[in-house]
């Protein structure tokens, strides 16, 4: 039977409550087992030998010595991770990235790493491991990596998508474009242009649980895998490429992780503790510093953009312009093309082009850092939306609104919408105490919005009913944030029993079909599309044993709240059978009753967003404060409105950090300055207001509940709602994030000086 | 690594005096077990000095106080005396970490690790405070200011421990404060600190002024140039812009991970204004 | 024998353990005690993750020599709930979703018991500056206030 998964509105019992999470009381008595909790016998510790150069060529590395030390039990190079990537340069770049092989593209790139009996000795391992570097010429700037005279990374790399190809190599890897109509003749249109450039700083998605694995390889071929990850089924596939293993023979269990936000969606040194385990012959740990996290994991892009605006004086956009450089680490992946197709997702435009370039530069390689590239390219051009409001002397919510994309607009990257929420959040934060409550002296206010696509993608899941009649529900995809109530919830409403009765687990890749990862918001969105399916399979059981046991033909038999009901006068009002009652005769009608579900979830549902900040700005200082926030933004169904609105202050908090304080410090050096919480500053509790939320439920189509995505969203419009707040604040616009001090002195004595 | 909790200062001197090779006190270990962390770091014997009798106690004399090398930062504000007498000082060392690290760091501790940016620091050169050091070759007393000689280093010599922190009693009409900038509210180095202490005259007017700039040199610097425009005012306007101007030109600091020179030297300028103000008031003046 | 015996007192019950004399009381309680419910964010002092309470006061474990721990008394939180009953704090923080990931609860809630210990009726700005050595990526701290704010009533026998 095929699942339909198309919206259709209906009351619901489950589906939007807010019941107690089934992993709370192990994570508040400390008994959740995170990435770094779980040990095996004879287990070896890890360390990674990490290049202190920004760019630097591996003359020769001289292992003997470490290899000689008591205790010490393997060490690796990359001569142990033989190249098995076939020519595809994606997975190159992640082998190279797990250990370099011919050169250190960036300070903490790992060039070898040991397996010993304890930490100490490991420690000491690797003072004894020699690499003679021949140190080259780095680049850590964006910008400065697109000069005609920068040092180059990769002497074969020829900027993709110019025609004609160019004939010079660069740093450029790729260019990208989108847009529809003509910008120039929609600037010819234009009364009023506003055209600036903005800068953003590499951020960290700073996770507080660094990442961590035990890995142990066996003679026969076979191997196992404990990790923190968002994926644990890529993590099995990009292992098993990477070493040369067999897909099946690799089983790989999620512990709980300790935070994500697409960071735990790449390996890192995942592959060299199994490649450890496989030459030691013994079960590997490996758990990487705060430092090491820093220095050598999924940090987001640093960008460089220019946005140009036209608009006619009674607030019309007649076109719109941005170009986006994004740099993307050492190796050219698609951050820049992303955020170029996200840029001005908000707005209906007649005339709009975007144009990317992907960028290699010597720091680590980018992951996915929520929403990615999403919150840049936003930053850009809702500022330039706001100083277009103030320059036509228009209210910034009503140029917005009148702008908005709705139902039937040709997005800027190309999809027709359908029913979408950008307009409803403008019209909510309009109306909105927030938006209308005086501000202070030094007080400032700004707005802005944001867009996010969602994905879906590749879903298994497996929903047992025991003999008790209550469900254990075996779903794929990594937990980051409380989709296990979310889905336990979603399986109760469906099957029609009661939330206490289900009991949701994360399966390892062993016991449950392919899943993609937990990224682009898809948790809960396509696990609880394949719950549904997987429960509705359970009902189509539940019916035929329920016909067994009346002994009447399964076409008599409806399900109706929970219950298997016999209908027609001629059954006389025989009792409805519960699904305990019938899981209770299971042995006896067939055995077992289970539900199951393979699926692609398509139309993840693009999911928008409005936030609304107030500053405080001390003048002479710089120092900065918000007071105030508020997050407006479209769920589709918020499922558990609690863990609903988690998502949208984390994401908020996240989005704060990064456009007041967070940024990658490098010394002329290309090192690293800020390795540690301490010097990277993400929000502290008492940084922050309350984060009040509201949630709007534009039912997404395509999923039978409404679901939209909700993770992600969250952290785009932050930056421009801050750095607006903050122009506001000090009457100067501020382009460059984060808006730190030092950056907030400096215009303001700019300012002062005329 | 060997690590030792003698029961006397004399036991613990010895030891430090007798290792070969490198040898730390260990006092609330916030710096000393971060160092310890870096795969750089190695040390031969840490000598605990939390067991030794007296180092945990406050005690007040008719002189001042005498603060114990190990007691904590957490336990200065639970002593109202010293709060009431140096409100500054104490507010200075409750601004170190967080909760949890002021439960456990030491201004003895602030001051020896002698970096730029300690917090401790300039509150205690501003209120003159002096240490007492225990050495192989007996006690002395000697200026805090003096303890510090440049990042990370200090002027006292193998075998050395400091056992108190001397404070006089403070005079009459008299107000210390500190304040320092950082972006955050909290778990942040200071990007600048500065620390006033003053003493007004019948007529409310600033006798004496010390003035304590941190983070914007290799060592805390007292400004004599930025005591001078305050003294024999009432903080007018003039004083204050005067004192502010004082202080920018003070300090040389440098550009790194935490801040610019130009924004040091302002905000150096801006702090040392309010923490006049909030001395000035603390010592009675209106 | 470069180890250090050391005897302690830890959820109120008497333990001994070896260790050597770089270890810290976070290594001890990890890898020697089999007590993983603090957790290592940063190993320096900077995450709170790794909070447990020395002698009545919450430390960082990560910052504490576990040779240091002779004598005192620790409690972690492993000993917070009362067998089968949680603290209050910890239903607090399951009722309000004041946990996400949740590797940061343990720390959090062992700062807050030390909060409430020392001042039962706290502002919000109290518990803001005391729980800023505590850090969250995932929550953006709301809940995690407003829980410790609920958990706090209930002990003062206000009730919600
Ligand atoms: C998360 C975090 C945040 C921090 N925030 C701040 C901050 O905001 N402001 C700030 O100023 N500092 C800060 N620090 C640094 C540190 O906490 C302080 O410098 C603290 O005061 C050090 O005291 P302690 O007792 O812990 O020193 P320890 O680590 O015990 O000792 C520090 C140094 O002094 C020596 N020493 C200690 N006592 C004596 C003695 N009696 N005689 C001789 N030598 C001695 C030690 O050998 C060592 O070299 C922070 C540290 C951390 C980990
Ligand atoms: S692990 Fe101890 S504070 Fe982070
Ligand atoms: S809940 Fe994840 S860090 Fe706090």
């Amino acid at each position: 039977m095929s699942f339909d998964a198309t919206y259709k509105e209906k009351k619901l019992k489950s589906v939007g409550t807010r019941p107690l999470r089934p992993d709370g009381v192990d994570k508040v008595t400390g008994r959740a087992r995170y990435g770094a909790d779980f040990n095996m016998p004879g287990q070896l510790v890890a360390r990674v030998l990490r290049s202190p150069h920004a760019h630097a060529r591996i003359m020769r590395i001289d292992v003997s010595r470490a290899v000689a030390l008591k205790g010490v039990k393997a060490v690796i190079t990359a001569a142990d991770l033989p190249d098995l990537t076939n020519g595809n340069a994606a997975l190159y770049a992640i082998l190279d990235n797990c250990m370099a092989r011919t050169k250190a593209f960036y300070d903490g790139h790992a060039v070898a790493a040991v397996a010993a009996i304890d930490a100490k000795v490991a420690r000491e391992a690797l003072k004894l491991i020699e690499v003679e570097y021949d140190v080259l010429p780095h680049v850590v700037d964006v910008d400065a990596a697109m000069a005609p005279d920068a040092p180059l990374l990769d002497e074969n790399l020829f900027t993709q998508g110019i025609d004609p190809a160019p004939t010079t190599p660069s740093n450029v890897g790729n260019r990208s474009e989108f847009g529809h109509g003509d910008v120039e003749s929609g600037f010819a249109k234009a009364d009023v242009i506003v055209e600036r450039s903005y800068k953003t700083e590499q951020t960290h998605q700073g996770y507080i649980e660094p990442h961590a694995c035990v890995a142990s390889c066996n003679v026969d071929g076979t191997a196992e895998m404990w990790v923190c990850t968002q994926g644990h089924f890529v993590y099995r596939q990009t292992c098993a490429d990477l070493l040369g293993l067999e897909v099946s023979k690799l089983r790989v269990t999620s512990s709980e992780i300790g935070g994500g936000f697409g960071g735990k969606t790449h390996v890192w040194a995942e592959p060299l503790a199994l490649a450890l385990s496989r030459k030691a012959g013994r079960p590997v740990k490996l758990v990487m510093s705060r430092e090491e996290v820093f220095r050598a994991s999924g940090p987001t892009s640093q960008t460089s953009i220019d946005v140009k605006i036209g608009a006619t004086k009674d607030g019309k956009i007649t076109a719109a312009l941005a170009t986006l450089r994004y740099s993307s680490g050492p190796y050219a992946d698609s951050w820049a093309e992303t955020g170029a197709m996200t840029s001005f997702a908000c707005y209906d435009l007649e005339n709009v082009k975007t144009v990317g370039f992907e960028v290699i530069v010597n720091r680590p390689k980018v992951a996915a850092y929520r929403a990615p590239s999403a919150p840049m390219a936003a930053f850009a051009v809702e500022s330039a939306i706001d100083e277009l409001a103030h320059k036509i002397g228009m209210d910034s919510v009503e140029l917005r609104i009148k702008n908005a994309a709705s139902e039937g607009s040709r997005s800027s990257y190309g999809p027709i919408y359908g029913p979408i929420g950008i307009g409803p959040t403008l019209e909510a934060a309009r109306t909105h105490p927030h938006m209308s409550a005086p501000l202070g002296k030094n007080q400032g206010r700004g707005m802005a919005c944001g867009f996010w696509f969602n994905f879906g993608g590749q879903t298994c899941t497996d929903l047992n009913i025991s003999a008790d009649g209550t469900v254990t529900l075996a779903v794929g995809t990594v937990d980051v944030g409380g989709s296990r109530a979310s889905l336990s919830l979603i399986a109760a409403e469906e099957l029609g029993i009661s939330y206490d009765d289900v009991k949701a687990v994360i399966a390892d890749t062993s016991t449950l079909g392919y899943n993609d990862m937990t990224d682009g918001s898809r948790g809960t969105f396509s696990s609880s599309m394949a719950t549904i399916s997987a429960a509705r399979n359970a009902i189509v059981t539940m019916r035929e044993r329920a016909a067994l046991m009346w002994d009447i033909p399964v076409e008599d038999v409806a399900w109706e709240e929970g219950h298997a009901k016999a209908v027609g006068a001629s059954y006389d009002n025989r009792a409805p059978l519960s699904v305990k009652d019938i899981a209770a005769e299971a042995g006896n009608t067939g055995g077992p009753i289970a539900g199951h579900s393979e699926l692609v979830a398509d139309g993840a549902g693009v999911s928008f967003g409005t936030h609304i900040c107030d500053v405080e700005v001390d003048p002479e200082t710089g120092a900065t404060r918000v007071i105030r926030y508020t997050v407006i933004q479209d769920a589709g169904k918020a499922v558990h409105p609690a863990y609903v609105e988690g998502q949208y202050q984390g994401g908020a908090a996240q989005g704060i950090g990064w456009a007041l304080n967070e940024e990658y410090v490098y010394g002329a050096d290309g090192r690293l300055q800020n390795p540690g919480f301490l010097d990277y500053r993400i929000p502290v509790c008492s940084d922050l207001p309350m984060i009040d939320t509201q949630i709007l439920e534009i039912p997404n189509p395509n999923h039978p509940y409404g679901v939209r995505g909700v993770g992600e969203t969250s952290i785009v419009p932050p930056l421009a709602a801050v750095a607006n707040a903050v122009s506001d604040a000090v009457g100067v616009r501020m382009v460059h994030v984060p808006v730190s001090p030092p950056r907030i002195l400096a215009a303001l004595n700019a300012k002062a000086k005329g | 690594m060997r690590y030792e909790r003698p029961g006397t200062i004399e036991d613990a001197v010895a030891m430090l005096a007798q290792a070969s090779g490198r040898s730390f006190v260990l006092a609330g270990g916030t710096d000393l077990l971060v160092r310890m962390k870096s795969d750089d770091f190695d040390a031969d014997l840490v000598v605990d000095i939390k067991a030794i009798p007296g180092m945990d106690e406050i005690a007040e004399t008719a002189d001042g106080f005498a603060i114990g090398a190990a007691v904590s930062c957490a336990e200065l504000a639970e002593n109202s005396a010293l709060v009431s007498a140096w409100p500054g000082v104490v507010e200075a060392a409750n601004l170190i970490g967080s909760t949890q690290i002021q439960s456990r760091c030491t201004m003895t501790g602030n001051l020896c690790n002698a970096s730029p940016a300690a917090d401790s620091v300039p509150a205690l050169v501003a209120a003159d405070a002096r240490v007492r050091v225990i050495g192989p070759n007996g006690t002395r007393t000697i200026s805090a200011q003096n303890i510090p000689v440049g990042p990370g280093k200090t002027s006292l010599e193998k075998g050395d421990i400091i056992d108190a922190i001397l404070l006089a009693r403070p005079q009459p009409r008299s107000g210390d404060a500190y304040l320092r900038f950082i972006p955050r509210t909290e778990m942040d180095i200071a990007v600048v600190g500065v620390a006033v202490n003053l003493t007004l005259g019948a007529d409310g007017s600033v006798q004496t002024a010390r003035v304590a700039l941190g983070a914007v040199a290799p060592s805390v610097i007292l400004s004599e140039e930025a005591a001078r425009t305050l003294i024999g005012t009432k903080l007018e306007a003039a004083a204050l812009g005067a004192l502010e101007a004082a202080c920018s030109a003070a300090s040389i600091p440098i550009d790194d991970k935490r801040g610019t020179v130009a924004f040091r030297k302002q905000v150096a300028g801006v702090l040392a204004r309010r923490a006049a103000r909030i001395a000035y008031e603390r010592a009675g003046g209106k | 024998m470069t180890s250090i015996a050391v005897s302690t007192t830890i959820n109120g019950d008497d333990v001994e353990f070896l260790c050597r004399a770089d270890e810290t009381l976070l290594d001890v309680l990890r890898n020697r005690l089999g007590l993983m419910g603090a957790k290592e964010g940063c190993g320096t002092g900077d995450c709170g993750a790794c909070s447990t309470i020395m002698d009545g006061r919450v430390v960082c474990s990560c910052l504490v020599l576990g040779a240091e721990t002779e004598g005192r008394e620790i409690e972690t939180i492993e000993g917070m709930a009362n067998g089968s009953d949680l603290h209050p704090l910890q239903s607090k923080f399951i009722e309000h979703a004041a946990l996400q990931c949740g590797v940061c609860t343990p720390g959090f809630l062992m700062a807050a018991k030390a909060l409430l210990a020392a001042h039962p009726d706290p502002t919000e700005k109290e518990i803001r500056f005391w729980l800023a050595g505590n850090l969250c990526r995932c929550t953006g701290y709301d809940k995690i206030v407003r829980a410790v704010q609920d958990a706090a009533a209930e002990m003062r026998g206000e009730g919600t």
